[in-house]
C-alpha cells in the first residue's frame, strides 16, 4: 500500500511538471509566433520570398535554348545554298536572321543581338557538287553551356541538310552504307526542361532559407538585445527555449513546402512519381536538420550579422553550389564532390529529385533518410548542448 | 570658396576614416569580409560548371560485336565517359538509372552489327537520366558527336569517301566553351555585390540602433556629406573584394583577360556606386539591423538570380526582362564579361553605364533625404 | 541549510573575466564572504565596476564562481542553478523586453513562465499597473515606450509573482521619483506579507537607507557593511549645514567648499543651503573654514547614509590622495579661465539663447508635448524635470533639431536647428541619454572623429583633444575601445566629445542616471564651472536634489508644462511658503500630483456634463 501511494505521488509530480512544461512551452511559443507575425521583415523572408523565388525559377530562369537568334550570311544566293539553311528555320530552338554582309553579322554578334553566325560561302553550291563544300559556324562563347548547345543544334541541322543535298547533287547513294542511328530516350523528364529539375531543388532552397537562415537570427537576436538575461532566471528550461523557437519556424517551413509542392504540381506540371508521404517525411527530416543548423549557428555566434554571414556560407551557398541543385556534382573535381556530400542538403536534393521525377527508389530512400536522421539528431543535440542558461 | 571646399572634403574624409575603422577594427568582421570571397571564388570556379566532365554509364550489349566494342572504346577515350556496369538484361536498366549509378545506358540490339554491315541503320538506344536536364542534354550531344565521327569514319573506310559538307565550327571569346570562363568574370561583380549591399544596408541601421546616428546628426555634417561618407568605404571594400576575385580568376583559373583594367575598374566603380545607393536606401528605410539585413537579403536573391548569372537574361520572359532594368548587377555582369572576355572598350559598353548611373542618381539622394526625415 | 535564516550564503568567492582584446584576466570579485538574512531587504552600493552586477548574476546562477561557494536558499548555485532560478525573481540592469510585444503580452509571458494562476493575476496586475502608470498603455508595443517606462515595465514583469528571493539590479535607473516611491511600497509590502528576501543594487543612497543591510562594494571587494545607521556613523560629528545669508545660488558656496579638499570631504546643495562633511582633522570652527564659508552660519546635522558612503569612498581613495585632488582640480579647471572663479550666476547675461513658444509635438493622436513655452538665457543651467513619458526627451530632441515640431516657435542660438544651415549646429554640444559614441573605436579615434566633424583639424584639434583629455581625465585610456570603458568613463568621454568644439549650448539628457554619488559630485562640479564660463546648459535629470544646481527648472507632466522658475519659485508654486526649507523631491511630487488630480477632476466634470 505505501509503495503504491508513493508511486501515485510520483505520477502526480510528473504530471504536474509535465503540465508546467506544457504551460511554459505554450507561453514561449506564443511569444515567438507573435514576434514572427509582427515583424514584417521576418514574414516576408519566410513567405513572400519563397513565392518570388518560385515565380523566378518557374518563369524567369531557363537553361533551355529556345528561338536562339542566329545570323545567317548568304554569300551564295543559289537555291542549293538556300536549301542548306532551310533546316534552321524549321528548328524550334533556332531563329535565323537572313543577312547579306559578314560585317553586319559580326556587329550584331558583338552587340549580343545574335548568339551565332552561319556563313555560307559564295562557292558553296559549286563546292558541294564537287564534294568538298564547307559552311562556317561561329558561336558567341561567353555563355559556354548555351553556346555549346547552340553549336550542337547548328551542326546537326546543317549536316543533315547538307548531306541530303550532297547525295542528290553528287549522286552518291547513302543506301549502300550502314550507319549508326542514335535513339535517345530521356527518362524522368521527357521534354528535358530545366524547370523540372530546378523546381524540386527550389524546395530544398526554401526549406534551408526558413530553417537555417531565418532561425540563425532568432537566438542571436535575443543575445544581442539582452532579452535572455531576464528569461533565464525563470523556471524555463533550455529545451523549452529551443522547442519554442523550432515550432513556429517549423510551421513556416511546412507552409513554404506546401506552397512549393502545389506550384510545382499545378503551375509547372512537375510530376510526382514517388510517394508524397515519403517526400513529406523526408522534407520534415531536412527541415529539422536545417532548424538544427540555424539554431546552432545562432547560439554560437550570438550576433545577428555574424550569424547571417555564417549561415549564408554553410547553408545557403552549399545549396546553390554544392548540392547538385544547378550544377551536377558529377562534373566537379573529386575533392569538391566529397565536400559537397558532407552537406545534408546534397542528400536531400538527390532524394527529392528522385522522388518527384523518378519514383520510390527504396535503397536510396533508406540511405538518404538515415543520413538526414543522423544529421537532425546531431545538429539539434549540439544546439541543445550550446544553449545553456549562462552568461559566461 | 576654396577653404569651404577643403572643409567639406576634410569632413567627408574623416567620416570615411571612421567608417573604415568601425568596420575593420573588429577581427571577426575583417574575416567575414575577406574569407568568404576567397572560399566562394574557389568554390564557384570549381563547382559552377555546366561542362560535362564525368558521365558514368552502363552498357547493355546484346550484340557482343566488334563494332560495339569499337564504339565503346571511342566513348571511353573521350575521358568524359566512364563505364560503371555491364548489364545483361533490360530489367537492369531501370535499376542502373534509378539508383543514380549511371547517367546513361547504351543499349546495342542483338542485330546491331549485322544491320550495320547490311547497309541499314543500326539502332543504338541511349537511355538518359534527365533528373538533371543539363547533364542529360550535354551527354546526349556528346554521344551524338562521337557517333557522328564514327559514321564518317565508317563511311570513308567502307568506300563512301569524304563527306561532301564540312562544317567549320568556331567559338568566339571562349574557344573551349568552358563554363568557368563565363562564370568567373561574372563573379567579379556578383561576389562583391553581395557583401557591399549587406554592409551598406547595415551601416545606417546599426547607427540608428546604437543611437550614434543622432550624435552624428547634431554635428554640422549635412546629410549629403554623411551619405558620401557612408558610401565611399563600402565602395572601397567592394573594389578590394572584386580585385581578389579577379586575381583568382586570372592567376589560379587562368582565364585570360582580353580588355583593359582601366575600363574594367571604371565599370566596377559605377556598379559599386549604384549598389551602395540601393544599400543605403534600404538602410535608411529600416528601423533596425535585423530589418535591414533581411530586406537586403530579400533583394539580393532575386537580383542575383535575374542578373544573367544563372541563366541568360534573354531566356527570360519579356516582363521579367523589363524588371531587370532596375538590377545593377545585370548591367555589371554584361559589362565585365564584355570587357574581360571580348576586350571591348568603353565606347561599346557605355550603354551599360547609363542604367547604373540612373539607379545611383535615384537611390543616393533618396537615402540622404531619408536620413533626416525618417523617424524611427 | 547550514545557516538557518540566511537566504544567501557566500564564502571565499572569487570571479575573474578574460578580456578578449588584450587576453588579460580582469578580477571582478575577490574574497567575498557574506550572509544575507532571510526576510530582509539588503542593498549593494558602490561605484561603477565595483562588481555589484557580477555578484547578483552569480546569485542568479547565470555565472559560475571561479572559487568559493554561493548558496542561495540553501541550494548550491554551481550544482543546481535551475532550482534557484525556479524559486527566485531577478531583474537585470538592462531588462530585455520583447519590443514588438505589447505591454500586456510581456507581462503575460512572464506570468505564464512563472506559473501565476489566473485568479492571482487580476489583483497583481492592477497593483503593478498602479505602480507603473502603464494602465493606459497596455496595448502599446514595449518598443514604443519611453526609456523610463521600459524600466518600469521590466520591473513589473519581475514582480508578477512573489518569489522566495528577489534580486533587483539598479531597478530605478531612469525611473522618476513618483514611481520609485510606489516601487518601494510594493517591495516593502511583499517583504512584510510574504517574508520575502530582497537584494537590490542601487546608485541611490536614499533607497539604500531604507534597507536593513547595506554592502559597500569597491573594486570587487566589500569595503564595509552594516545597517544604514552603522554606515552613516562613519560621518558622525562631521556633517554640517552652511546656512547661507546671501541670496546667491547654493551651488556657488558648494563649489567653493568642494574645492577645499584639505578640509572638506563632500559638499552638496540642499534646501537652498549647503551640506558638507569635514575630514577628521578639521574642526567646524577652524578659521580657514570660516573664511571659505564667508559668513554662512554653520549648524551640525545628523549624518545620512550618503555621508557615510562619501567618507568611506574618500578614505579608500585617500591612498592616492593626489588623484582625488587632481580630479576635483580638473573638474574645477573649466572655470579657471574665467576671471571670476567663484562665478556666480549673476554673470548670466540677458542674451536669450533658447526660445520656445507654444511648442507642440504629436505622434499620431498622442500629444507628447503640448503648447510649451520657455526661454533660456546665456550661462544658465536649465533643468527639465518630469515623470517618465512626460515629454522631456521629445522636447530635448526638438531643441536639438533631431525631431521636427508639429507646431510652435523654436529657436536655439537664433535659429531653428532643424531647418538651419549645418554650421549653426556647431554652436551646440549634445550628450544623449544612453552612450552613443562608437563603441569599437578607441577614445582617441572618437575624439578625432567628432573633432573633425565639427571642423577642427591640425594643431587646433590636437590642442582641444589635449585639453579635454586633461579636463575629463582620460589620460592613459586613449587607446581603449570606448565601448569597454567603465560607465563613469563613458559618460566623461561623452562629455568630452560634447565640449570638444567649445559650444555655446550644451544639451545633456539624463547624464547622471545610474552613476554613484562620487561621480555625480565631479560631474556637477564640471557643469557649474562650465556655466560660469558662459556656456548655457540644458539638462534633464531624475535626481531631484540635483535640481538645486540649476538656475531654473521646468516640470513637465503628460506633455504639459506644470511649473517654471528657480527651484525656490517652484517650491512656492507647489504651495509651500517661501521661507520653509526647500525639498525639491516633495515639490516635484506635489506639483505632479496636483496636476493629475486637476486633470482627473476636469475629466469627471466633462463626464458629468
Amino acid at each position: 500500500m505505501p509503495e503504491n501511494s508513493i508511486a501515485t505521488a510520483q505520477v502526480d509530480i510528473s504530471q504536474h511538471s509535465f503540465r508546467a512544461f506544457m504551460r511554459r512551452l505554450f507561453a514561449l511559443t506564443r511569444k515567438e509566433v507573435r514576434q514572427l507575425l509582427r515583424d514584417k521583415s521576418n514574414l516576408s523572408i519566410g513567405l513572400l520570398l519563397p513565392v518570388i523565388l518560385m515565380l523566378i525559377f518557374g518563369y524567369g530562369l531557363s537553361l533551355d535554348v529556345k528561338n536562339a537568334p542566329i545570323a545567317v550570311v548568304m554569300d551564295d544566293a543559289s537555291p542549293t545554298a538556300m536549301e542548306a539553311v532551310v533546316g534552321l528555320q524549321l528548328s524550334p530552338f533556332l531563329s535565323p536572321l537572313m543577312l547579306t554582309s559578314m560585317q553586319e553579322a559580326e556587329a550584331m554578334m558583338l552587340a549580343r543581338e545574335v548568339d551565332g553566325i552561319v556563313r555560307v560561302p559564295s562557292s558553296y553550291s559549286r563546292d558541294l557538287a564537287a564534294g568538298h563544300a564547307s559552311i562556317q559556324v561561329i558561336v558567341h562563347g561567353a555563355e559556354a553551356s548555351r553556346a555549346s548547345i547552340i553549336l550542337n543544334y547548328l551542326t546537326a541541322t546543317l549536316a543533315q541538310q547538307g548531306s541530303r543535298s550532297a547525295d542528290r547533287l553528287g549522286g552518291i547513294s547513302q543506301g549502300g552504307l550502314g550507319y549508326i542511328n542514335v535513339e535517345s530516350r530521356l527518362w524522368f523528364n521527357e521534354s528535358n526542361t530545366s524547370t523540372w529539375y530546378l523546381v524540386p531543388g527550389l524546395i530544398v532552397l526554401i526549406i534551408t532559407l526558413v530553417g537555417a537562415f531565418l532561425t540563425a537570427l532568432v537566438m542571436a537576436r535575443e543575445w544581442e538585445r539582452g532579452t535572455f538575461e531576464a528569461l533565464f532566471v525563470t523556471p524555463v528550461k533550455p529545451v523549452e527555449i529551443l522547442l519554442a523557437k523550432i515550432i513556429p519556424y517549423f510551421c513556416v517551413g511546412i507552409i513554404g513546402l506546401a506552397m512549393c509542392l502545389c506550384t510545382a504540381r499545378f503551375l509547372f506540371g512537375v510530376p510526382m512519381e514517388g510517394s508524397l508521404i515519403i517526400l513529406l517525411f523526408a522534407s520534415v527530416l531536412y527541415l529539422l536538420v536545417a532548424l538544427g543548423i540555424g539554431l546552432l549557428i545562432s547560439s554560437v555566434t550570438k550576433n545577428q550579422f555574424m550569424a547571417s554571414q555564417v549561415s549564408l556560407l554553410v547553408s545557403l551557398l552549399p545549396v546553390f553550389m554544392l548540392s547538385g541543385f544547378m550544377f551536377d556534382l558529377r562534373n566537379v573535381p573529386m575533392a569538391i564532390n566529397i565536400i559537397g556530400h558532407l552537406f545534408p542538403a546534397t542528400h536531400f536534393m538527390s532524394l527529392i529529385k528522385t522522388l518527384m521525377l523518378a519514383g520510390n527508389v527504396w535503397p536510396q530512400i533508406i540511405l538518404e533518410c538515415s543520413i538526414l536522421i543522423a544529421y537532425a539528431v546531431l545538429f539539434i543535440s549540439l544546439a541543445r548542448v550550446v544553449t545553456r542558461k549562462r552568461l559566461d | 570658396m576654396f577653404a569651404l571646399l577643403f572643409a567639406l572634403l576634410h569632413r567627408i574624409l574623416i567620416l570615411c576614416r571612421k567608417e573604415l575603422l568601425a568596420i575593420l577594427k573588429d577581427p571577426s568582421s575583417r574575416i567575414v569580409l575577406i574569407m568568404p570571397v576567397f572560399i566562394q571564388s574557389f568554390l564557384f570556379g570549381y563547382a559552377a560548371t555546366y561542362d560535362l566532365t564525368n558521365a558514368p554509364y552502363a552498357v547493355l550489349d546484346q550484340s557482343r560485336s566488334a563494332v560495339s566494342t569499337e564504339l565503346i572504346a571511342k566513348l571511353e577515350s573521350s575521358g568524359v565517359f566512364h563505364r560503371v556496369a555491364n548489364l545483361t538484361s533490360e530489367h537492369e536498366i531501370a535499376e542502373a538509372i534509378d539508383s543514380g549509378e549511371a547517367l546513361l545506358v547504351l543499349q546495342f540490339g542483338a542485330t546491331f552489327e549485322e544491320d550495320l554491315y547490311a547497309g541499314k541503320a543500326a539502332d543504338l538506344q541511349v537511355i538518359l537520366d534527365a533528373r538533371n536536364s543539363n547533364s542529360a542534354g550535354s551527354a546526349a550531344a556528346y554521344i551524338n558527336a562521337i557517333v557522328g565521327t564514327f559514321n564518317q569514319d565508317w563511311r570513308r573506310d567502307h568506300g563512301g569517301g569524304e563527306p561532301a559538307l564540312n562544317i567549320q565550327a568556331r567559338s568566339w571569346y571562349n574557344p573551349n566553351l568552358e563554363t568557368r570562363w563565363f562564370f568567373m568574370p561574372s563573379m567579379i561583380a556578383s561576389l562583391a555585390f553581395l557583401q557591399t549591399l549587406m554592409l551598406t544596408a547595415l551601416s545606417v541601421a546599426r547607427e540608428r540602433e546604437q543611437g550614434t546616428f543622432d550624435q552624428l546628426l547634431v554635428t554640422p555634417m549635412s546629410p549629403t556629406e554623411i551619405m558620401i561618407g557612408k558610401a565611399v568605404p563600402p565602395i572601397m571594400i567592394g573594389l578590394v573584394q572584386s580585385t581578389i576575385v579577379m586575381l583568382v580568376t586570372l592567376h589560379w583559373f587562368k582565364v585570360p583577360m582580353a580588355g583593359s583594367f582601366v575600363t574594367l575598374y571604371l565599370g566596377l566603380i559605377f556598379f559599386m556606386i549604384s549598389s551602395v545607393g540601393v544599400g543605403l536606401a534600404i538602410s535608411a528605410l529600416s528601423a533596425n539591423m535585423q530589418q535591414a539585413m533581411l530586406y537586403a537579403f530579400m533583394l539580393i536573391m532575386p537580383l542575383m538570380l535575374l542578373s544573367g548569372l544563372a541563366t541568360p537574361v534573354r531566356n527570360m520572359p519579356m516582363p521579367i526582362q523589363i524588371l531587370t532594368y532596375a538590377n545593377p548587377l545585370r548591367f555589371a555582369i554584361d559589362l565585365i564579361q564584355r570587357v574581360y572576355l571580348e576586350g571591348v572598350s568603353l565606347l561599346t559598353v557605355w550603354h551599360d553605364l547609363v542604367p547604373l548611373f540612373v539607379i545611383a542618381a535615384l537611390t543616393l539622394p533618396w537615402a540622404a533625404w531619408l536620413f533626416r526625415h525618417r523617424l524611427v | 541549510m547550514n545557516t538557518a535564516g540566511s537566504a544567501v550564503q557566500i564564502e571565499g568567492l572569487h570571479k575573474q573575466f578574460l578580456d578578449k582584446e588584450s587576453g588579460r584576466k580582469i578580477v571582478a570579485l575577490r574574497d567575498i564572504n557574506l550572509a544575507i538574512p532571510a526576510g530582509t531587504i539588503s542593498a549593494f552600493v558602490g561605484p561603477d565596476g565595483a562588481g555589484k552586477t557580477t555578484l547578483l548574476r552569480l546569485m542568479a546562477g547565470l555565472l559560475r564562481a571561479d572559487t568559493g561557494s554561493v548558496e542561495v536558499l540553501g541550494v548550491d548555485a554551481r550544482r543546481d542553478p535551475q532550482q534557484i532560478q525556479d524559486r527566485i525573481s531577478y531583474m537585470p540592469q538592462r531588462f530585455g523586453l520583447y519590443e514588438d510585444l505589447s505591454v500586456q503580452e510581456n507581462l503575460d509571458l512572464y506570468a505564464d513562465l512563472h506559473g501565476v494562476a489566473a485568479q492571482d493575476r487580476v489583483k497583481r496586475y492592477a497593483r503593478l499597473m498602479e505602480m507603473t502608470g502603464l494602465a493606459k498603455f497596455t496595448a502599446r508595443p514595449a518598443g514604443k515606450l519611453s526609456g523610463g517606462m521600459k524600466q518600469k515595465l521590466g520591473l513589473a514583469c519581475t514582480l508578477v509573482r512573489s518569489p522566495e528571493l528577489l534580486l533587483l539590479d539598479e531597478p530605478t535607473v531612469g525611473v522618476d521619483p513618483l514611481s520609485r516611491v510606489e516601487l518601494w511600497e510594493i517591495v516593502e509590502q511583499l517583504r512584510q506579507d510574504e517574508h520575502l528576501t530582497v537584494i537590490i543594487s542601487t546608485a541611490y543612497l536614499d533607497e539604500a537607507e531604507r534597507c536593513a543591510q547595506v554592502y559597500v562594494l569597491h573594486e570587487g571587494e566589500v569595503l564595509a557593511h552594516g545597517t544604514p545607521q552603522a554606515l552613516s556613523d562613519h560621518a558622525r560629528g562631521r556633517c554640517f549645514m552652511a546656512l547661507q545669508q546671501s541670496r546667491q545660488p547654493s551651488r556657488v558656496l558648494q563649489a567653493k567648499l568642494l574645492d577645499n579638499t584639505d578640509m572638506i570631504i563632500d559638499a552638496v546643495p540642499q534646501g537652498g543651503d549647503v551640506r558638507f562633511i569635514l575630514n577628521e582633522h578639521t574642526q567646524s570652527d577652524a578659521p580657514a573654514l570660516q573664511e571659505v564659508l564667508d559668513g554662512a552660519r554653520v549648524e551640525a546635522v545628523k549624518p545620512r547614509l550618503e555621508d557615510g558612503f562619501m567618507v568611506l569612498m574618500r578614505a579608500k581613495l585617500h591612498q592616492d590622495k593626489a588623484a582625488v585632488e587632481a580630479s576635483l582640480a580638473a573638474a574645477a579647471s573649466l572655470s579657471n579661465s574665467s576671471a571670476n572663479a567663484q562665478g556666480p550666476a549673476s554673470d548670466t547675461s540677458d542674451e536669450v539663447m533658447i526660445e520656445v513658444r507654444d511648442l507642440v509635438r504629436k505622434f499620431g493622436d498622442f500629444i507628447a508635448v503640448n503648447s510649451t513655452s520657455f526661454a533660456v538665457k546665456r550661462g544658465e543651467i536649465f533643468g527639465l524635470l518630469g515623470p517618465n513619458g512626460a515629454g522631456k526627451t521629445t522636447t530635448f530632441r526638438m531643441l536639438c533639431g533631431l525631431l521636427p515640431a508639429t507646431s510652435g516657435f523654436l529657436q536655439v542660438a537664433g535659429v531653428n536647428l532643424r531647418t538651419a544651415r549645418a554650421d549653426a549646429r556647431r554652436r551646440i554640444g549634445y550628450v544623449s541619454q544612453k552612450f552613443s559614441l562608437y563603441g569599437n573605436l578607441s577614445v582617441m579615434e572618437n575624439l578625432e572623429f567628432f573633432g573633425g566633424a565639427y571642423g577642427l583639424r591640425g594643431k587646433r584639434l590636437r590642442q582641444r583633444i589635449a585639453t579635454v583629455t586633461e579636463q575629463f581625465e582620460l589620460h592613459g585610456l586613449e587607446r581603449t575601445p570606448s565601448g569597454h570603458l567603465p560607465g563613469g568613463f563613458k559618460q566623461r568621454l561623452a562629455m568630452a566629445v560634447g565640449l570638444l568644439h567649445e559650444p555655446d549650448i550644451l544639451f545633456l539628457d539624463e547624464p547622471t542616471s545610474g552613476t554613484d554619488p562620487l561621480a555625480r559630485r565631479e560631474f556637477w562640479r564640471r557643469i557649474t564651472a562650465l556655466a560660469n564660463t558662459g556656456v548655457t546648459i540644458i539638462i534633464t535629470t531624475h535626481f531631484l536634489d540635483e535640481a538645486e544646481y540649476c538656475d531654473r527648472i521646468v516640470i513637465q507632466d503628460a506633455g504639459e508644462l506644470k511649473a517654471l522658475g528657480t527651484p525656490r519659485e517652484v517650491w512656492v508654486q507647489a504651495g509651500h511658503s517661501a521661507s520653509s526649507p526647500l525639498n525639491m523631491e516633495k515639490a516635484f511630487i506635489d506639483i505632479v500630483n496636483q496636476a493629475r488630480q486637476a486633470a482627473a477632476r476636469s475629466e469627471q466634470e466633462v463626464a458629468h456634463a
